[in-house]
């Protein structure tokens, strides 16, 4: 046997990163992912048509179900997450929806970290108003609190590797043992942590879900989420039925018992994203393939910069506290050392002193850093949550996510450490002084109280 | 003859500490490449069982599959045989969907037909099949689903985003 792609070998993450999901074209040869362009794929006969609607070959169809492009940005994903595999969809919202969508039914009971992102907040509680699903919020720092949440109809828990804003990282391990102590997996955003930083599989986390608008791409230009699952959960133990019997909605097919450790993913494509709709793009898919190929290199990066703004934000007069899980001294070393080794990420929030008024002063005061609503770009980004992504919450649910009126999130970037470190310590001195002079800084760039 | 235990479910893998020794890639992609006669022991004529699947893909990719079960007469538009030693070719490859206690019987009659391997389906797990078809010099292969082999090495697994795990700069050819 001549046979070159035998050798056994465990490639590492960096190699995966450049490779998993794609070998070079076989018409062409093109060693980039060719864009595939195309709603539609043409039958090889009605025989192999029939085979590809039945799920009984792998093949293509129609492309809101699967393309070539999008599949190879899901295989990358899946295996550096070391899962079964992925399923894409048009954004991280759309990608959790199915991942609901495939598992539950009315009267389903979710158990969610009380510090999820506030769209993940906002579309549980629309879930369970308008689908009958129940939810109970708790403390992500509380195994106690998971552990008291629990019921006979609770079907999934749900955390963050890192939580938004407030930092808090997710004992995965204990979580998805209270998790399976009932039968029911643990699913984990790990859009903060990315695979490069934190494998929640290793820890037992069941599926994990990504918002790929953010480090994944890194570029700041596509919107698009993905679905990771790790192939081992035991759909079949009687708690999921809605998983593992015949499916009435493909002709009767029982998809766990059918495709084993691949049956979840299935069916969360050949069901869920068939019937919800929101498929990814061919294009975002190879724009997140260019972005995945130096995850590794980005995200240390990203961390080294992390860390050094963090110093020096901690040491600032203006700031109140700094909430960066990577510092030393933050409540979460102990778990950053254990499920982010390599660093706690790039994105974390610091509370400035003055509240409100301080807190629009300094951002609109900032030079480099872009005042917008997303994270994970190369670019530096910042935002005053109260006032724009956690706008729909309540007090109470604000003070449960850890925000106050004067937090400040920062997504920190790919740019010189010293200038970002320059540009942040101009706003705190407008910050700072404009509570002083007049609160009328408003200059977009450093003219102002020098 | 029982179905449980097969496939479906998560089956007891704690009582086969070397599992992994049947699980070799180098061995998997060997017997995909070179086999031609694949004789399935437990092959269903229904079209939604997991074992219909297998030997529907396994037939579409180009392998002579063979029956044997002796509950069917038909399956696959091919003759269904009671057991190995009535099939009247040579078997490269026996793959079994038969609950674990079933397996050396299999295995026996396996060394006994001059098969040249021994797989065993996801969740099909025995120590004493393995080594019975060892000893009659077949390959064995272990807890391990042929098509999704096959469609992970060979065939279009990819193109549904699943983990493949095989990657490489060669062009291939799917």
């Amino acid at each position: 046997m001549t046979d070159n792609h035998s050798d056994p070998r465990a490639f590492g993450f960096d190699t995966r990163a450049v490779h998993a999901g794609q070998r070079p074209d076989p018409y062409t040869g093109a060693r980039a992912v060719p864009i595939f362009q195309t709603t539609s794929y043409v039958f090889e006969d009605s025989e192999s048509a029939a085979a590809y609607f039945n799920l009984q070959e792998y093949g293509n169809t129609y492309s809101r179900i699967m393309n070539p492009t999008v599949a190879a940005f899901e295989e990358r994903v899946g295996n550096l997450e070391g899962g079964a595999g992925g399923v894409a969809f048009a954004s991280g919202l759309a990608a959790q929806a199915a991942a609901f969508f495939t598992m539950l039914q009315p009267g389903d009971h979710i158990v969610a970290s009380g510090a999820l992102y506030g769209g993940s907040v906002t579309q549980l509680k629309h879930l369970s108003r308008k689908f009958g699903l129940q939810v109970t919020f708790v403390d992500p720092d509380r195994l106690d609190a998971w552990q008291a949440a629990l019921r006979d109809e609770t079907k999934l828990l749900y955390g963050e590797t890192i939580g938004n804003p407030g930092g808090n990282v997710l004992d995965i391990q204990a979580v998805a043992d209270i998790a399976h102590s009932i039968g029911a997996p643990l699913m984990i955003d790990n859009t903060f942590a990315t695979p490069y930083l934190c494998r929640p599989i290793e820890f037992g986390a069941d599926i994990v879900v990504h918002s790929a608008t953010k480090f994944i791409g890194g570029h700041g230009t596509s919107i698009g989420g993905v679905v990771v699952e790790g192939g081992t959960f035991d759909w079949s133990n009687g708690r999921f039925p809605v998983v593992a019997d015949p499916s009435p909605a493909y002709h009767g097919l029982a998809f766990h018992d059918t495709f084993g450790m691949y049956g979840y993913l299935m069916k969360l494509r050949a069901e869920s994203l068939r019937d919800l709709g929101a498929c990814l793009s061919p294009f975002n898919a190879f724009l997140f393939l260019q972005g995945l190929e130096t995850l590794p290199l980005r995200m240390d990066r990203h961390v080294a910069n992390a860390l050094g703004v963090a110093r020096f934000l901690q040491q600032h007069p203006a700031v109140e506290r700094v909430r960066y899980a990577g510092l030393p001294d933050s409540p979460y070393a102990p778990l950053v050392a254990r499920y982010l080794p390599k660093g706690a990420g790039a994105l974390f929030a610091f509370d400035l002193r003055g509240g409100r008024e301080a807190g629009q002063r300094f951002i609109h005061s900032l030079q480099l850093w872009s005042h917008l609503a997303n994270v994970g770009d190369a670019k530096s980004l910042v935002i005053h949550p109260a006032s724009t992504t956690h706008r729909q919450l309540s007090d109470e649910e604000l003070a449960a996510a850890g925000i106050s009126a004067g937090t400040i999130r920062l997504s920190v970037g790919l740019e010189t450490l010293d200038d970002l470190v320059w540009d942040l310590e101009r706003g705190l001195d407008v910050a700072v002084a404009g509570a002083r002079v007049d609160g009328k800084t408003n200059g977009k760039t450093m003219e102002v109280v020098a | 003859m029982t179905e449980t235990g097969v496939v479906c479910a998560l089956p007891d893998r704690s009582a086969l500490a070397e599992i992994s020794k049947y699980q070799d890639p180098l061995v998997i992609r060997s017997i995909l490449l070179t086999a031609r006669t694949i004789a399935i022991v437990g092959l269903s004529s229904n079209a939604l069982r997991p074992r219909n699947f297998v030997g529907f893909y396994l037939q579409r990719h180009g392998y002579r599959v063979i029956p044997v079960n002796p509950r069917e007469t038909e399956a696959l538009g091919e003759k269904s045989y009671a057991s190995l030693s009535e099939v009247p070719e040579r078997i490269d490859v026996v793959d079994v969907f038969r609950a674990p206690q079933f397996v050396p019987e299999v295995a026996r009659e396996a060394v006994a037909v001059g098969a040249r391997s021994l797989w065993l389906q996801f969740g099909v797990i025995s120590g004493e099949g393995a080594r019975i078809a060892e000893e009659g010099g077949l390959k064995v292969v272990m807890d391990r689903c042929m098509k999704v082999e096959h469609a992970r090495n060979l065939g279009r697994m990819h193109w549904l985003g699943f983990n493949t795990g095989i990657l490489g700069a060669q062009r291939t050819t799917n």
